[in-house]
C-alpha cells in the first residue's frame, strides 16, 4: 500500500498535496483498493466553485460500492481532472499522480494540520486492517 | 450455446402474427406525426416460442430447485393461485367499470384487507402499494405527515438498525428524513442504551424489522417500542420477515404503528424474475386517516338474502395517491386464494415449519461455518462464508460453488454487520430431504475450501454461463441489443 | 396446505435442534402476545377455493360481457395466446431477481430484450428494466430531474392534459423533497390557445416539464416548440406516452424529449382491474447514472461467452442506502416479459397493424357519433389517436346507465377529474371493436336524445 511522504491524509481516505496556497486532492491507494475496479467518477464541483471542508467533492462508483469523496480543506476550485470522465480506472492504477481529482486555492492552508501525515495514516490503516 | 437475441433471429419480411383487415373506411395520419422507422423484430410464432422456451431453460427457479435466500421467503408458489388470477371473470375487468359490475373484485379486496388486519393486528390496511419498497415509502410518508399535523416539525430523525435492508434508509431519505444508524448489541438485538440516547425531541420514528435480518427475534421488542413511543416517535415495522410470525405474534399487538406486507414473500405470490410484487400497508387506528386510497369499504350492509355492497373510499388526510388505480389486483387475488386455503391453523403451521426448518438447518451447518449469533433463530439465520482455516475463500466463492451442486446461493454480504455473510432462509415448503442435501453440499464445499480452494475461486463450472465480468458491464455500457442496419 | 413434514421427520428434526417441541422455538416471543387466535375462515381445500372463486368471479360483469369503450389509462387489446404460454413457464415466473447471473440468463436476456424494444419504440437511448406503472414512472422522472439539478431547481411543471392519476402520484412523491412545487395543471389548455400560458411558466427554476402524448383526451399535439422553450431555459422534458400509439406515430425521441415514460399495459397485459401493469422508463444517454431501477447490461463470462448481468447496481438502494436517489427495489419482471413476448409475436408489421386499426376505428366512431344530434366532438379539427372527447346532451353517468342496459360500457366521465368538463365523455376504441359494434353503439346513443 503506497503512502507518499509529502502528502497529508484524511480519516476518510482523501489525500491532499499542499504547494503554497494551492492544494491538489485525490483518494488514497487504500481507498481505491477497498473500492476495487472504479467504473465511474462523478465530480460534484466545477471550476470557480467555493467549497468548505467536508463538502462532497465527488462520488466514486465501483461494481460493489459507491463512495463519497469529501473536501479535506476549504477553498476555491481552480482545476478539475477531465480525464476521469472517460478513464475512471486511473483512480485504481495511479491514485496519487494521474488520478488527481481537483486543485483548489486554499482558504486557510493550516486547515490541513489536523490531517494525518504519511506515518500516522499508515498506522491508522494497520489498525483498521487488524 | 449462446441464445441469439430476438433481433438476431429476425428476418426481414418474415411473416408473423396477423390482425383482421380494417372494416372501416381509411383515415390518414397527419403527415407531421407519421412514424417513418420502426425497428421491431420480424419473427414467426415458432421463432418466438422457441426462443423464450430456450432462454427459460437457462433459469433457476423455485419450480426447479431450492432457493435458500434469506429475507426473500422463496416458498412454493401454488398453481391454483395462477388459475385464480386468470379467471376471465376477474382478469377481464377494467378498473374504471361501474362498481356495481365488479362486486366480485371488491369482495376479494375487502376480504384480503380484513384478513391481513386480523393476521397482523392492525386496524386498517391499504392494498395499493405495488411492492415492499413502495409500502415502505407509504410508511415513511405517514410518519412525516403525522408529525406535521401535530406541529412536530422538529422530528426529522429516523433510526434504522445497522442490520436493516437497504430500502429502509433509502426510503427515509426519499421522504426527507435524516437517517441515523443504530448498532445492534452482541446478541443481535437493538442496543437499548444507544436507542435511549437517541430518544429526544428530534425523533420521528424507528424502522424495525422483527425478526431482524439476522433471523433473530428482538428479545426487547416490547421495551424498544415503548421507549420510542414515550419519546413521541412512531415505530414502523418492515414486514419482510412476517413468515416467522404468522399465528405466532401480531405486530399490531406489541405496538407497531405501521407495517408493510410483502405478498410476494409471505403470501406466496410469485417473484416473476423480479416482480410484480405487492406491498400493502397496515396501520393503527390513529394513523388510518393518512393511508393512501382507495380502500374498499362496505357501502351498504348485507343481510341474510343479500351480500354487502362494496365501494371505495379515500381517507380524509391521506398522504396521497401512490400509483394509478387500486394496486396489483392480480397479485391480491393470489394472496386471497392462499390465505383462504390456510385458515388460522394453516397460518400458524407456516411459521412453525419455517422456524423448525431454519433451526434444523442451522444446527446441521454450524459445525462447518462460523455462527455469529448462537441463539435460537427464527425463519432464517446468518453464517459467515469465511472459514478460519481457508483465508482466501470468501462468501462469494462458496456461493458460486453451490451452483455446481445444483443449489441457488443464499443471500450474500447482507446484513452488512456480519462480514462475509450468508443469509439462509429455508421456508416451510422445503422438505427435510432437501435441507439435508443442502447441508451436505455446504459441508462438501467447506472441505473443498480447505483442500482445493481454486475450485471455489473458479466456480461455477456447470452453469449456462461462468462468472461474469461485472466491471466490463459497468464500464462499457451495453444496454440494448445490437440491431442490424435496415 | 404446502408444508411436507411428516410426524416422524418433525421428531427427528426437533432432536437435532435439541428442543422438545416446536413451541419451544418461540420462547423469546413475549408470552402475553404469543400464539393469538386468528379469526379467519377455516381452511379450504383447493377444490373448494376453486369453486368459491368461480362464484365470486360470476358476480362480476367483464369486458367480455360488455362491449367496452372505456380507456383513460387502461385499454382492452387482444393478447396473443403465445404470451400467456410463456408467462406460465415456471422457469420464468417462479424465478427470483437475477442477482446470480450464472443461473438467471433467461430472465436477464428477456429484460435486455425488453430494454431494447422500449428504446426502439420510444426513440430514446436507454430503458431500465421497468417501474411499477406509468404513474410511478412519471413520479420517478420528476425525481430524476430533481436530482439531476442537485435540488437547485424546485419546480415541476405538469400539463393539465396529463392523466390526473399521474399528476396526483407525482405530487405524492414530491412531498418528500424540500420545497418542490408541482404546478401548471391549473392552466386550462384545452383550448390550446391557452398552451401559451403554460409555456410562459417554464423558467430557470423549472427542473422538469411533463406532457402526455397522445394526451389524456387522446389528442396528438406537437410539442416541438415546448421542448425548445424548455431546453432554452435549461429544463428537462418528460413525455408520458401510450405505447400502442407509437406503432404509427412519431416517437418522443424524435421530439428531443429527455425522458419518456408510459404504461405498458396495452402490450400483452390483461386489464386485471388495474394491476399489475408495467411502468416504462426511457431516457437520453446522459442521464443513465441518475436512472433509478434495475438495468441489465451485456458482458462476457470467464470463457468469453456473451452473458447478461444487472449493472450500475452501485446506484441502487442496497449499496447507496440513504444516498440513493430512489428506494426502488423491484421491477415488474413478469409484465416486462409479457410486453417482450407480445412485441416479438406481433413484430414490426403486427404492431403497426394494431396501432393502425385503433386509429382507423376510433376515427370512424368519432365521425359516426358526432353526426348524432346533441353529440359533438369537444375538439373538432384536432388530431387524435384512439381516444376522443364527445360533448354529450345529458350527464355522462345517465348516458352510461342507459348504455349498460344494452350491454355497452360507455366512455369515461371526465367530470370526475375536470370540473370544467361536465357532460364530456372520453371514448376509446381499440382493434377489438368491430364496425358493427360501433354502429350498434351509435344506435343506442341515438336513443338517448330521443328520450
Amino acid at each position: 500500500m503506497k503512502t507518499p511522504k509529502e502528502l497529508r491524509y484524511a480519516k476518510t481516505d482523501e489525500w491532499i498535496k499542499v504547494e503554497g496556497d494551492e492544494g491538489t486532492i485525490g483518494i488514497s491507494d487504500y481507498a481505491q483498493d477497498q473500492l476495487s475496479d472504479v467504473v465511474y467518477v462523478e465530480l460534484m464541483v466545477e471550476e470557480g466553485d467555493s467549497v468548505s471542508k467536508g463538502d462532497t467533492l465527488a462520488t466514486v462508483e465501483s461494481v460493489k460500492a459507491a463512495a463519497d469523496v469529501n473536501f479535506p480543506a476549504s477553498g476555491t476550485i481552480i482545476a478539475i481532472n477531465e480525464d476521469l470522465a472517460d478513464a475512471p480506472e486511473i483512480l485504481n492504477s495511479d491514485p496519487y499522480e494521474a488520478g488527481w481529482m481537483v486543485k483548489i486555492k486554499l482558504d486557510d492552508p493550516s486547515e490541513v494540520d489536523d490531517l494525518f501525515d504519511a506515518d500516522a495514516y499508515e498506522a491508522y490503516n494497520q489498525e483498521r486492517e487488524g | 450455446m449462446t441464445e441469439p437475441t430476438i433481433y438476431e433471429l429476425s428476418q426481414p419480411d418474415r411473416k408473423g402474427f396477423q390482425f383482421p383487415k380494417a372494416d372501416v373506411p381509411t383515415t390518414t395520419v397527419p403527415a407531421d406525426f407519421v412514424r417513418e422507422e420502426l425497428q421491431l423484430p420480424e419473427l414467426s410464432e415458432l421463432d418466438v416460442i422457441r426462443h423464450f422456451t430456450n432462454i427459460s431453460k437457462l433459469n433457476y427457479s423455485i419450480d426447479g430447485g431450492y432457493y435458500p435466500l434469506g429475507s426473500c421467503t422463496m416458498k412454493y408458489n401454488p398453481k391454483i393461485n395462477e388459475e385464480a388470477a386468470r379467471l376471465s371473470g376477474l382478469a377481464n375487468t377494467h378498473p374504471l367499470q361501474p362498481i356495481e359490475t365488479v362486486q366480485g373484485n371488491l369482495y376479494i379486496m375487502y376480504q384480503l384487507q380484513e384478513w391481513l388486519q386480523e393476521i397482523s393486528g392492525f386496524y386498517r390496511v391499504s392494498l395499493t402499494p405495488a411492492a415492499g419498497a413502495h409500502g415502505e415509502l407509504v410508511g415513511a410518508m405517514i410518519i412525516k405527515k403525522f408529525h406535521l399535523v401535530n406541529n412536530d416539525e422538529k422530528r426529522v430523525k429516523i433510526l434504522i438498525p445497522d442490520s436493516a435492508h437497504g430500502t429502509n434508509p433509502a426510503t427515509s431519505s426519499m421522504s426527507g428524513f435524516e437517517v441515523k444508524s443504530l448498532p445492534s448489541d452482541e446478541r443481535g438485538n437493538v442496543d437499548l442504551e444507544l436507542l435511549k440516547a437517541e430518544c429526544d425531541e428530534t425523533l420521528a420514528g424507528l424502522m424495525l424489522t422483527n425478526p431482524n435480518t439476522l433471523g433473530l427475534f428482538d428479545e426487547n421488542v416490547v421495551d424498544v417500542i415503548q421507549m420510542v413511543h414515550e419519546a413521541g416517535g412512531l415505530v414502523y415495522g418492515d414486514g419482510a420477515n412476517l413468515n416467522a410470525l404468522l399465528g405466532i405474534l401480531r405486530p399490531g399487538d406489541v405496538g407497531f404503528d405501521i407495517m408493510h406486507f410483502n405478498l410476494h414473500k409471505t403470501f406466496s405470490t410469485p417473484h416473476g424474475g423480479g416482480g410484480p410484487g405487492s406491498g400493502p400497508v397496515g396501520v393503527s387506528e390513529a394513523l388510518a386517516e393518512y393511508l393512501p386510497g382507495p380502500i374498499v369499504t362496505i357501502i351498504e350492509e348485507g343481510d341474510d338474502d343479500n351480500p354487502p355492497f362494496f365501494g371505495f373510499y379515500y381517507p380524509e388526510n391521506s398522504i396521497g395517491r401512490m400509483k394509478a388505480f387500486y394496486g396489483h389486483f392480480g397479485v391480491l387475488v393470489r394472496a386471497f386464494t392462499y390465505i383462504a386455503m390456510h385458515g388460522p391453523e394453516g397460518m400458524r403451521d407456516i411459521a412453525e415449519k419455517a422456524v423448525l426448518n431454519a433451526n434444523y438447518l442451522m444446527k446441521k451447518v454450524q459445525d462447518d461455518y462460523p455462527l455469529p449469533y448462537d441463539r435460537t433463530c427464527m425463519h432464517e439465520f446468518v453464517v459467515e462464508g469465511h472459514l478460519p482455516d481457508a483465508p482466501d475463500v470468501h462468501a462469494l466463492d462458496i456461493s458460486k460453488r453451490l451452483m455446481d451442486y445444483g443449489f441457488h446461493p443464499p443471500t450474500n454480504y447482507f446484513p452488512l454487520i456480519v462480514p462475509e455473510a450468508l443469509m439462509i432462509e429455508p421456508t416451510e415448503t422445503e422438505s427435510k430431504q432437501t435441507l439435508d442435501a443442502f447441508a451436505k453440499a455446504l459441508k462438501a464445499i467447506a472441505k473443498e475450501a480447505r483442500e482445493q480452494p481454486d475450485l471455489l475461486h473458479n466456480a461455477p463450472f456447470s452453469t449456462p454461463v461462468r462468472r461474469c465480468d461485472e466491471v466490463k458491464a459497468a464500464r462499457d455500457l451495453v444496454l440494448c441489443c445490437w440491431i442490424p442496419e435496415e | 396446505m404446502f408444508t411436507p413434514h411428516t410426524p416422524q421427520e418433525i421428531e427427528e428434526m426437533l432432536k437435532v435442534i435439541g428442543v422438545d417441541s416446536v413451541e419451544d422455538l418461540f420462547a423469546k416471543v413475549p408470552e402475553k402476545y404469543r400464539f393469538p387466535d386468528l379469526d379467519l375462515p377455516e381452511a379450504m381445500t383447493e377444490m373448494e377455493i376453486a369453486q368459491e372463486l368461480n362464484e365470486i368471479s360470476s358476480a362480476n360483469a367483464t369486458t367480455d360481457d360488455f362491449i367496452s369503450f372505456l380507456g383513460a389509462g387502461a385499454y382492452r387489446h387482444y393478447i396473443p395466446a403465445a404470451v400467456d404460454m410463456i408467462l406460465r413457464r415456471g422457469e420464468f415466473y417462479t424465478a427470483y431477481t437475477p442477482y446470480q447471473p450464472e443461473v438467471s440468463q433467461g430472465t436477464l436476456q428477456a429484460i435486455f430484450e425488453f430494454q431494447s424494444l422500449m428504446t426502439e419504440l420510444t426513440g430514446m437511448d436507454v430503458s431500465n428494466a421497468s417501474h411499477y406503472d406509468g404513474a410511478t414512472a412519471a413520479a420517478e422522472a420528476a425525481n430524476l430531474a430533481y436530482h439531476f439539478f442537485r435540488g437547485k431547481r424546485k419546480k415541476i411543471l405538469v400539463s393539465r392534459s396529463v392523466n390526473p392519476q399521474y399528476r396526483e402520484t407525482i405530487r405524492t412523491y414530491m412531498q418528500g423533497l424540500e420545497n418542490v412545487k408541482v404546478l401548471g395543471d391549473d392552466i386550462n389548455d384545452e383550448k390550446l390557445s391557452e398552451l401559451e400560458a403554460f409555456l410562459a411558466q417554464i423558467d430557470n427554476d423549472t427542473a422538469l416539464v411533463v406532457v402526455q402524448y397522445p394526451d389524456f383526451f387522446g389528442r396528438i399535439i406537437d410539442y416541438t416548440k415546448l421542448v425548445e422553450i424548455a431546453h432554452t431555459q435549461g429544463a428537462l422534458v418528460a413525455f408520458a406516452f401510450n405505447p400502442t400509439a407509437l406503432g404509427i406515430l412519431k416517437p418522443p425521441g424524435e421530439f428531443d424529449a429527455d425522458i419518456a415514460v408510459g404504461d405498458g399495459q396495452p402490450l400483452g397485459i390483461p386489464l386485471s382491474f388495474g394491476g399489475p401493469y408495467l411502468g416504462i422508463f426511457t431516457i437520453k444517454d446522459k442521464f443513465v447514472r441518475k436512472l433509478a431501477g434495475r438495468l441489465v447490461g451485456e458482458t462476457v463470462d470467464t470463457e468469453g461467452k456473451r452473458a447478461y448481468v444487472l449493472t450500475l447496481t452501485a446506484r441502487e438502494q442496497h449499496i447507496r442506502r440513504e444516498k440513493s436517489t430512489s428506494n426502488i427495489c423491484t421491477n415488474q419482471g413478469l409484465m416486462a416479459l409479457a410486453a417482450t413476448v407480445y412485441l416479438s409475436v406481433l413484430g414490426k408489421n403486427g404492431f403497426k397493424q394494431v396501432s393502425n386499426l385503433c386509429y382507423q376505428k376510433a376515427h370512424y366512431a368519432a365521425e359516426q357519433i358526432s353526426a348524432l344530434e346533441g353529440f359533438e366532438l369537444a375538439f373538432p379539427d384536432q388530431a387524435f389517436f384512439h381516444e376522443f372527447v364527445i360533448k354529450t346532451p345529458q350527464p355522462v353517468n345517465e348516458i352510461n346507465l342507459h348504455l349498460q342496459d344494452h350491454w355497452f360500457l360507455g366512455g369515461y366521465d371526465l367530470a370526475h377529474d375536470y370540473p370544467e368538463l361536465e357532460n364530456h365523455m372520453l371514448i376509446a376504441v381499440t382493434e377489438m371493436i368491430s364496425k358493427q359494434d360501433i354502429d350498434d353503439f351509435v344506435a343506442v346513443l341515438a336513443e338517448v336524445t330521443n328520450d
